[in-house]
């Protein structure tokens, strides 16, 4: 995070410097007050971080409990009785469809989508950037478009497409309808990327010597590092997270993703078992928490460069 | 300039802009497209043109088993709209998606202001709080959510009791639509709040401090420079963060679709989304369902219409 510091500091620049001569006293009541303004300030930034970490915060809580103190008449809110039971019945508990197949699918299915992505949006965007020709404005407006179009809206006919291809329940079948859905969105991430990189340094290191597309991996494809960083993280967070296609297409206790594996937790018939549940959460939860701690710098980076209008 | 125009250029490696060349450097970016042309084709238009073939077609559960489906032209349509079920779905649609979008923005500004006032230190603390938030797949954070607002042994009922002299113990949150659609609000919100926040701070910060420091000369207050000079300045993030806010909650699935499953009741909780789920994947009513989905892609794309166009002048397309 390399951003410019917040609003306040100009005034702390200059008014000391402007009151100073005629009233020496005011700047020190001034700071006091500011300084007790900064610790209001710090204390309600630490409460609402709180609020927004408290459901994490509960969900790795109860992974924690025995199932005697979860379902129990007192609130435990922190696991005073630690255990590990709750995750060794959500991996290896009989009951349910079983957790290392689920884990396999969705790493492949993950695997998959992240690397065809990449690969496919990377050379249309490098079609659509750094050549002129008909039909490209046509394309690039269309996959804006495309992007607007809800899943939701398509399950019934992408569900009877998959099916009359006999790819209902495998990772090929799920991890082409995941492709469909995050191209346009990475094409047209990295097409601003590669806008961002001027012809211009390209064609420099090609009047020193360079072939073209020498220059363009030598000089541009560095650049655009930060550009497959962000569509490779997006790729991996929807073929990770997303529920509702892998709810229509993976029905099969053995072809299930992770997602899909979350829920069958939940039966009509019996009490939930909240401490599996959870402890089933966790492991979903712990690459993608991992992963967003480690890019999220650049997680906002692309909707504000070049939004901000002066 | 060398000029780099090989007979033969190999392909897959980029070659001299089209304008230089002749022709197979002219049919060098459709070799480009084509991938992700072909996918795009089969997984979406196909998919498409099926969805709007299926909305005029009668299109059960037989017909899935080959009897030959029958055109009923715009039959679907009208069904459609005529049937109070499907207005009072789209109705509560659009006030759930109000609420989460004004509630969204008002406190996504309200915590991005903060981040401005906060020194480096508590400023990582509240990022970190947004941070895992934002990060929780949709799925486990609906469950957990769901798990606290269990009636029996939720850790909300527990506090509830502790704090008031009336036990809370046993209540269900989810049985009444109205709380169902307070605690489905909660969970939105609390989703989408981290996300319009950095987004709003990081446009805050690119407003230059001179301007700011200006309008203060000016003797303007603290709530005028707020209105008069930064929410001008992002403007553009704003529209960009209310119409994909939009478009998120209208199509909301998953936080519904768990809730009702850990206990509330369908027929009077489905939003559009879910509500194609039912008629289509649970119940077989494929051309009906059909139907609705046109109807909502035809909804999403006109809210989106103002955003694509705006983009599409920015970008200068």
């Amino acid at each position: 995070m390399s951003l410019a510091p917040a609003g306040p500091a100009p005034t702390t620049a200059t008014d000391p410097g402007v009151v100073r001569p005629a009233a020496p006293v005011t700047p020190r009541r001034r700071s006091r007050r500011r300084r007790a303004a900064a610790v209001g300030w710090g204390v309600l930034a630490a409460l609402v971080s709180a609020a927004f970490a408290f459901p994490v915060y509960w969900m790795v809580n109860t992974s924690f409990l025995p199932t005697n103190l979860i379902s129990g008449p007192d609130l435990h809110l922190w696991p005073d009785q630690p255990t590990l039971r709750n995750y060794d019945t959500a991996m290896f508990g009989q009951v349910r469809s079983p957790f290392v197949p689920a884990l396999g699918t969705s790493l492949q299915v993950t695997f998959l989508v992240l690397v065809a992505a990449m690969l496919l949006a990377f050379v249309a965007s490098l079609a659509v950037t750094r050549f002129r020709f008909r039909g490209r404005r046509a394309f690039v407006l269309s996959i804006l478009v495309v992007q607007m179009i809800p899943a939701e809206a398509m399950m019934i006919s992408v569900f009877q497409m998959i099916d009359s291809a006999q790819l209902l329940n495998t990772v090929v079948g799920l991890g082409v309808v995941y492709l469909a859905g995050v191209l346009p969105f990475t094409i047209w991430t990295l097409r601003g990327f590669v806008n961002g990189v001027p012809v211009e340094l390209e064609e420099a290191a090609m009047i020193d010597g360079c072939s073209r597309p020498r220059a363009f991996w030598k000089v541009t494809f560095p650049l655009l590092a930060p550009g497959l960083v962000s569509t490779g993280v997006f790729a991996f967070l929807q073929a990770w997270n997303e529920f509702i296609m892998a709810l229509i297409i993976m029905t099969r206790p053995e072809s299930m993703t992770l997602p899909v594996w979350l829920r069958t937790f939940q039966q009509a018939t019996k009490a939930t078992d909240w401490g599996a549940l959870m402890a089933g959460s966790v492991l979903v939860a712990i690459p993608v928490v991992v992963f967003f701690l480690l890019v999220q710098g650049r997680m906002t980076g692309g909707l504000v460069s070049g939004a901000v209008k002066g | 300039m060398s000029t780099s125009t090989l007979p033969a250029a190999p392909p897959g490696a980029p070659a001299p802009r089209a304008t230089r060349a002749i022709t197979p450097a002219r049919l060098l970016p459709w070799l480009f497209l084509a991938p992700s042309l072909a996918v795009l084709a089969a997984i979406t238009g196909y998919p498409l043109v099926r969805m709007l073939w299926l909305s005029v077609h009668e299109y059960e559960r037989a017909q899935l088993l080959g009897v030959p489906a029958r055109f009923v032209g715009l039959d679907n349509y009208t069904a459609t709209l005529t049937d109070a079920r499907f207005w009072t779905v789209t109705a509560r649609s659009f006030a759930f998606m109000v609420v989460c979008v004004v509630l969204t923005i008002t406190l996504g500004t309200l915590v991005a202001l903060l981040l401005m006032k906060l020194g480096k230190a508590m400023r990582l603390v509240l990022s970190v709080g947004l941070l895992l938030a934002w990060a929780m797949p949709p799925l486990a954070a609906m469950l957990v959510w769901g798990w606290m607002f269990d009636s029996q042994y939720g850790v909300v009922n527990h506090l509830l009791t502790r704090l008031g002299s009336t036990s809370w113990m046993g209540h269900s949150w989810l049985i009444d639509p109205a709380s169902f659609f307070a605690v489905a609000t909660l969970v939105v919100v609390w989703g989408a709040i981290p996300f319009v926040a950095f987004t709003l701070y990081a446009g805050f910060t690119q407003v230059p401090g001179e301007v700011i420091e200006a309008a203060q000369l000016d003797g303007a207050s603290a709530r005028q420079r707020f209105f008069g000079v930064q929410v001008p300045y992002v403007r553009s993030i704003y529209v960009v963060l209310i119409v994909l806010s939009m478009i998120w909650d209208l199509k909301v699935f998953t936080q519904v679709f768990v809730l009702q499953g850990i206990g509330g009741i369908k027929s009077e909780t489905s939003t559009l989304g879910v509500y194609i789920y039912e008629m289509g994947m649970a119940q077989g009513h494929y051309g009906a369902a059909s139907a609705i989905a046109v109807i909502f892609t035809v909804l999403m794309l006109v809210i989106s219409a103002y955003y694509v166009r705006a983009t599409v002048k920015e970008e200068e397309l």
